[in-house]
């Protein structure tokens, strides 16, 4: 692909030509607002470089698509918003369990339901972690501008990639429909499949590895005959109910991620070595938190930003070293407080919460007037 | 027999995943062996072959054979299998549903899978019931028949799943039944052979769950009832429409010669002056 420099982009553009420069070349997805301009925009540039778009019937099978290219060793992606989002949940469920690399755009709306197709939201955080039945881990990213979208789109398939799991871009409807002048790294770093390391024979595609290794997945024709499925699966991949065998399936999923904490877990700070007063923002509305530090500070008063880029595994324990050097904690975000009750979870200092689910984005002068009551 | 038992046991797993989990008399044993003797016959080798199968009795077939193997969510079999399709088109891929995970669950993925004409091969075991969750009506329950769930007799119009398909523009289109297991190779056979989206449905007798409740008898009377109303296609199509009862054409019902959906796409990344497989 051609390197750009300097280059009109929206967000949801920007995303879609980061997975192109990521290798991704399957993208099967459903129209739904605000995230449609990806797959029209890869309908058009993946023909071009032998890739495949395939706009499917619904989510659930554009989902189901993304995993079956992604085991016949392809780089696939899919995207959607809100109730798309919601019927996804079932296959994003099974490429968690199966230990299937992909990615999954989610550029939110407003809900619930039909909600607000046209109107940005941050009300997916829980789904994006909850969503799917019983318990298992995800990585969920969280950029705050076009460039990121960019950025991040790459770093979630290299993380895919690494850590063999389902990654979710949770992209809020203004940072996919925003428009900036950005100019595209020279040099980006790609992930690919690493081969296998040992022969067809003695290959057990989800063994336990000492020091944690991840068992590469092989692409499915190439000699090494396995089964996948989302059934609880001993280190072969096949069925079992032999309690040792489920527990270590489980505890793998689990502690692939939670061991690489300091590797996955990317975040922000801006002007907090000395602040006494930290907004916890992500996505959009980290622009609008930047821009009240920024006055808060021209007023005198000492606050300061931290931005979970990487949302899920959630920044618990930088959260806790921030809380004890500041006195308070503001957290907005465009929902009722889905990463509140985390901070809350994470520090027992103070902290308030700017809330709003009216389809508007949060303002500066909203995250002032917080602080401003607060201080008092 | 020596020679049939030796073609399975090569496609088995055995040392993983037996016992398995089907009931004695059930026809999906037969219905397997159909398969494994049609891909035995088309030379392909066990590494070309990809096995998708859906959520149920049927589903579970993935689990027993040596092939490339993926046991997805219930009804999306179809989905997944059109994604590894397009990644890697070399690869000959098998999508084994019961009646339920195809026309049910799956029945949008089915009709979808169909008009686009991608080219897989379905294998519907349809045994006019859920078994595995025990024995609920499903769409392929003939009208009066008792399930768990209708106790008191369906009061829903079963499909006809390979007129549903024909109409949705599978490519080909074929029927037997465990009666007819050597007619189910050959269909499999030629399923697998073709270009195109192609479905055979196997008629299977599920004694434990459907036969049990509807006082079909034995697995043998099952069988004996498939033998008895099975009528060759042609011959079937010679039946004065009052006369049909509860016969049913067997053999092949649809063969048509249409691009698929990779020759079509193909089309268009060469336009776009891409290059691929």
């Amino acid at each position: 692909m051609k390197r750009h420099k300097d280059l009109l982009l929206h967000g949801n553009e920007a995303c879609a030509m980061g997975a192109l420069a990521a290798g991704m070349r399957l993208f099967a997805g459903y129209p739904i607002t605000p995230s449609t301009e990806i797959a029209e925009f890869l309908s058009v540039e993946l023909p071009k470089v032998g890739g495949t778009f395939i706009q499917m019937e619904d989510e659930i099978s554009s989902m189901g698509a993304i995993i079956g290219a992604s085991l016949a060793g392809v780089k696939s992606m899919t995207a959607t918003s809100g109730p798309g989002f919601s019927l996804m949940q079932e296959n994003l469920g099974f490429a968690s369990m199966a230990e299937i690399p992909c990615v999954l755009v989610n550029v939110m709306r407003g809900g619930p339901s039909t909600g607000m197709p046209t109107r940005p939201s941050q009300g997916d955080v829980m789904q994006s972690r909850w969503g799917t039945h019983g318990a298992h881990p995800i990585i969920v990213l969280s950029p705050q501008s076009v460039l990121e979208c960019y950025t991040l789109t790459i770093h979630a398939f290299n993380l895919a990639e690494k850590y063999r799991s389902p990654v979710i871009m949770l992209m809020d409807g203004i940072v996919g429909h925003m428009w900036e002048n950005v100019q595209l790294p020279e040099k980006i770093e790609v992930i690919d499949r690493p081969e296998p390391s040992v022969p067809p024979d003695w290959y057990d595609p989800y063994d336990d590895l000492p020091g944690g290794e991840i068992v590469p997945l092989v692409p499915f024709g190439e000699g090494y005959r396995y089964h996948v499925t989302g059934m609880v699966h001993d280190k072969s991949g096949f069925p079992t109910l032999v309690h040792e065998e489920v527990e270590q399936c489980l505890d793998k999923l689990t502690f692939k991620i939670k061991n690489n904490l300091h590797d996955i877990i990317r975040i922000e700070e801006y002007m907090l070595e000395d602040a006494d007063i930290c907004i916890v923002a992500y996505g959009s509305v980290a622009r609008s938190a930047r821009e009240a530090v920024n006055i808060a500070r021209s007023w005198g008063i000492k606050a300061g930003m931290l931005r979970p880029i990487t949302l899920w595994p959630f920044p618990r324990f930088h959260l806790e070293n921030i809380s004890k050097r500041v006195k308070l904690f503001v957290v907005p975000e465009m929902n009722y407080g889905q990463v509140y009750g985390e901070v809350l979870k994470s520090c027992p200092k103070r902290a308030v919460r700017v809330t709003r689910v009216d389809g508007e984005l949060i303002t500066p002068a909203q995250i002032i007037e917080k602080i401003e009551e607060a201080a008092l | 027999m020596i020679r049939t038992s030796e073609t399975m046991y090569k496609y088995l797993r055995p040392d993983k995943t037996f016992p398995h989990v089907w009931c004695p008399g059930c026809g999906i044993g037969i219905v397997m062996g159909a398969l494994v003797r049609a891909i035995e016959r088309t030379g392909f080798t066990k590494d070309e072959i990809v096995l998708v199968s859906g959520i149920g009795c049927s589903g579970r077939m993935s689990t027993y054979l040596d092939f490339n193997t993926l046991h997805t969510t219930h009804g999306r079999a179809l989905s997944f299998a059109t994604g590894i399709k397009l990644a890697n088109p070399k690869l000959n891929i098998i999508v084994v549903m019961g009646d339920g995970d195809a026309t049910a669950i799956g029945g949008n993925h089915l009709i979808h899978t169909c008009r686009r004409n991608i080219d897989l091969t379905a294998l519907i075991v349809n045994n006019n019931i859920y078994g595995m969750t025990g024995g609920q009506y499903s769409p392929t329950t003939p009208m009066e028949h008792k399930a768990s769930t209708a106790q008191y007799g369906s009061i829903e119009k079963p499909f006809d799943i390979c007129k549903l398909v024909e109409a949705c523009g599978a490519s080909f289109v074929a029927r037997a039944t465990t009666y007819h297991a050597k007619m189910l190779d050959a269909l499999l056979y030629r399923a697998i052979d073709k270009k195109g989206f192609s479905v055979v449905e196997a008629m299977s007798q599920c004694p434990v769950q459907y036969g049990r409740r509807n006082k079909k008898g034995s697995p043998v009377d099952m069988m004996m009832w498939f033998k008895d109303n099975a009528v060759s296609n042609p011959a079937f199509k010679k039946i004065p429409p009052g006369e049909v009862g509860e016969q049913f054409p067997v053999g092949i019902l649809v063969d048509l010669d249409e691009p698929d959906y990779l020759e079509r796409y193909s089309q268009i990344v060469k336009n776009a002056g891409g290059d691929r497989l």
